[in-house]
């Protein structure tokens, strides 16, 4: 059904995606950390483009790769006398146990569970129907994410003003 | 052998527990929202999967919470880091360990 081409476009990307994040949590510099953060973010925007999400791919790169990152190393470039070494508090022991609970208990949900999957479509572009179901649809959450933004970019301002 | 749902679904458990991982271990403020930021990918991935593999192929409702997630993950970044900012301006640390405002 499959061909060999989303197999191991599925694999490579999966193995980029863990591994970058798992070297979010290995690397001693803060700022090595944000950079295999946006390599983590670069390989989910691949594995949206193996699931058909071509416009969620591409507003995972512009919004995360590109504006959260920036923000992110904005904030570690502003805060220059603060420690930059990425290390853990005394939760590292109970915070590794409960991650790794949670993780194996949502694995062994989702393997165990029968998800009476659809028949898939061939792959197909989204951006058109999503516009429409924005506009039509859901246009009072659309329009509440606006107000949510501008709220959020009033508080920001009026976080960091210098008064 | 293909590529199934439960493939996708257990690439964003993991995503999952190393994003709760470093937001409950990590020591640095910036640190804790780069977990947050890790933990809301593995839940859009989940969704766009689940939109893939379970509803019919014409509904993009799957789709479209994804991007009413990011829209609300861009604006709380916006302002984690703007409170960062604050507090490493009144007390020339970000390490949440040293801020203790509210011990007793």
């Amino acid at each position: 059904m499959e061909d060999v081409g989303s197999i191991v476009a599925f694999w490579v990307l999966s193995v980029v995606t863990v591994g970058a994040a798992l070297m979010v949590v290995a690397v001693r510099n803060l700022i090595h950390a944000v950079l295999f953060l946006i390599l983590s973010f670069i390989g989910v925007a691949g594995l949206y483009i193996t699931l058909s999400a071509d416009f969620v791919a591409i507003t995972q790169i512009l919004i995360y790769a590109g504006a959260i990152s920036v923000l992110i190393l904005f904030a570690v470039m502003l805060t220059p006398r603060a420690a930059r070494d990425n290390a853990e508090t005394f939760l590292q022991l109970p915070g590794l146990v409960l991650a790794a609970l949670v993780g194996v208990t949502v694995g062994a949900i989702a393997l165990v569970t029968d998800w009476n999957e659809a028949t898939r479509g061939p792959f197909s572009e989204t951006a058109a129907a999503i516009g429409e179901a924005l506009l039509d649809k859901y246009v009072l959450p659309f329009e509440i994410a606006s107000v949510i933004l501008l709220a959020a970019m009033v508080g920001a301002i009026v976080l960091v003003r210098e008064d | 052998m293909s590529v199934e749902l439960s493939h996708y679904l257990m690439v964003g458990a993991i995503l999952f527990s190393i994003g709760l991982y470093v937001a409950l271990a990590k020591r640095n403020a910036v640190g804790i929202l780069m977990g947050i930021e890790l933990m809301f990918n593995a839940v859009n991935l989940t969704l766009i999967a689940f939109s893939r593999f379970v509803s019919p192929p014409t509904d993009v409702s799957g789709h479209v919470f994804v991007v009413f997630v990011i829209t609300v993950a861009a604006a709380e970044a916006a302002l984690a880091l703007a409170l960062a900012m604050v507090i490493y301006r009144n007390r020339e640390t970000i390490d949440i360990d040293k801020i203790n405002l509210m011990r007793w």
